[in-house]
């Protein structure tokens, strides 16, 4: 079985010299760690007034390379998204993401709800993160605001088929979500495993214990973070291989095929 | 081998009532990653009784007797550092000598006072004449005091290297939180600084930038309180270095920084 990262970037990030961002230095780093399949989102784009600029060429690298699935931008703001989340559909892309607060976007607003309302009536996972860098370290005038949990619960009530991939939560914050929405709602999230700890605090362990482990899915954050990182903290884990094949594989195909 | 210079520890009197499984996590997972001896310290009562980066001398000792204990039960892979607090000089000198002299092998200092205040010189003195590294916590560019410590930054334990040429300085945590660049910049030529490559931080282009900075020669691994971010940083450095230069870093540049019988070999 694949192991498959849903949470990859390609493009240059716009506030520190990062490597291995282009096609090829990806595909480099895939090969080091033994990843198959990359779900990749253009990473100078989020930054971009209109994300969804760089949509074009993450269809045309994906095009070029059998292991990338693009997982473009929207922006529910700018006229004419709609035609945005058509065109993913038609691309067969995995999920779509949307980032509100680097749009300056309210996370749980009128926006929101009707991208989530459209993601759920077009069968399409939406992808979030709750950050991209560690908050400690961030460029001075990096000051968006990280994505609050009530968000995601706000986000989850608002529509009945909409299926959230929530990536770089830590414990606490999946914790929240997921003991404050109802099971049904809860079964309609996933989380990427890239910013949950390994030993010795063991918060990995302990989520897949007590929220179980249909509702996580290998992801890295790749080229900003080391994809080492995620395959370490399964290697530390006791996890039969019907598990662990769940987490790196079984579980986001379930989600892009639902 | 492979030597965690950063670790920790905990104990009954601590806030964790999970403190026995935490520790036995660690040991658990030191197998699974390889790690031949974990170097770890314990900051007093970790909050209990006192502050966990101003420890009162009575929860200084009894982090450290906690630690001693921990040594004396697993000798083949838990050495040492001895936490003091600087506030305490005359303590803090009776509690060096105390466990160097029982077995411990470094000297870690907090964030009860910062880097370059002279009240760390007595204990840097006593670092040169007993030598053993001092692990001192870092916050990577502190821009304003945070509650709860008096962190250092590089800047700061920079004036305390210069002043002691003489005494191995350990940069804690490269990836445990600010801006790992501002350090790297700092204590590129400052010979007697080490850099330790723990913390969560895993970001790409943050081993490149110790390699740019200081070399293969002044890096330490460690993994200080995720075991997983540390084995992630060095199965990526092992791609990145030949065999060789991943050895320095995996143990060879420790056993140069500590005292010669400190580590028993594999």
């Amino acid at each position: 079985m694949p192991r498959i990262d849903c949470n990859a970037f390609l493009g240059a990030y716009p506030w520190r010299k990062v490597p291995g961002t282009s096609p090829d230095g990806l595909l480099q780093a895939l090969g080091r760690t033994k990843i198959d399949v990359a779900w990749v989102t253009h990473l100078p784009g989020l930054f971009w007034r209109d994300p969804t600029e760089g949509n074009a060429w993450l269809y045309e690298t994906a095009r070029k390379e059998k292991r990338f699935k693009p997982v473009p931008t929207l922006h529910p703001a700018l006229p004419s998204w709609e035609r945005v989340l058509a065109d993913a559909v038609t691309a067969k892309a995995p999920a779509v993401r949307c980032d509100p607060l680097y749009l300056g976007l309210d996370p749980a607003g009128g926006e929101m709800r009707a991208l989530a309302t459209a993601c759920g009536a077009a069968r399409m996972p939406l992808m979030l993160a709750v950050r991209l860098e560690d908050g400690r370290q961030r460029h001075p005038n990096d000051r968006v605001a990280e994505l609050p949990a009530a968000a995601v619960r706000a986000l989850i009530r608002s529509d009945r088929a909409v299926r959230l991939l929530v990536t770089h939560a830590d414990h606490s914050f999946i914790e929240e979500v997921h003991f404050g929405s109802t099971p049904d709602e809860a079964r309609r999230i996933w989380w990427d495993i890239s910013w949950i700890w390994g030993p010795p605090e063991d918060h990995l362990a302990r989520l897949l214990d007590t929220i179980g482990t249909d509702r996580f899915v290998f992801g890295t954050g790749q080229p900003l973070r080391l994809p080492e990182t995620s395959v370490a903290k399964l290697d530390l884990l006791d996890l039969s291989p019907e598990r662990r094949r769940a987490i790196e594989c079984d579980n986001l195909q379930a989600l892009a095929v639902a | 081998m492979l030597i965690d210079v950063h670790a920790h520890f905990f104990h009954a009197r601590t806030p964790r009532a999970d403190w026995r499984e935490r520790n036995a996590s660690r040991l658990t997972a030191g197998e699974k990653i390889g790690i031949t001896a974990h170097v770890a310290s314990i900051l007093g009562s970790f909050g209990f009784t006192s502050p966990t980066y101003f420890p009162s001398p009575r929860d200084v000792t009894a982090g450290n007797d906690a630690l001693l204990a921990l040594q004396r039960a697993h000798p083949d892979r838990i050495r040492g550092y001895v936490c003091v607090n600087p506030n305490y000089t005359a303590h803090a000198r009776a509690e060096i000598v105390r466990c160097l002299d029982a077995g411990m092998i470094g000297i870690k200092l907090a964030a009860s006072r910062r880097a370059d205040d002279p009240l760390l010189d007595p204990i840097a003195v006593l670092a040169r004449d007993r030598r053993v590294p001092v692990l001192q916590h870092i916050w990577q560019h502190r821009r304003r005091d945070w509650p709860g410590q008096e962190a250092s930054d590089a800047v700061e334990l920079c004036a305390l290297a210069w002043r002691h040429p003489d005494v191995a300085f350990i940069l804690a945590h490269i990836g445990g939180g600010g801006d790992w660049q501002h350090s790297l910049h700092a204590v590129r030529d400052v010979a007697n600084i080490y850099v330790d490559l723990s913390g969560s931080g895993v970001d790409g282009g943050m081993l490149e930038a110790c390699l740019a900075s200081v070399g293969v020669d002044r890096l330490l691994w460690g993994s200080d309180i995720t075991m997983d971010t540390g084995w992630a940083k060095l199965r990526y450095l092992e791609a990145l270095l030949s065999p060789q230069d991943a050895e320095l870093v995996r143990w060879k540049n420790a056993a140069r920084v500590f005292p010669p019988d400190a580590f028993q070999a594999d």
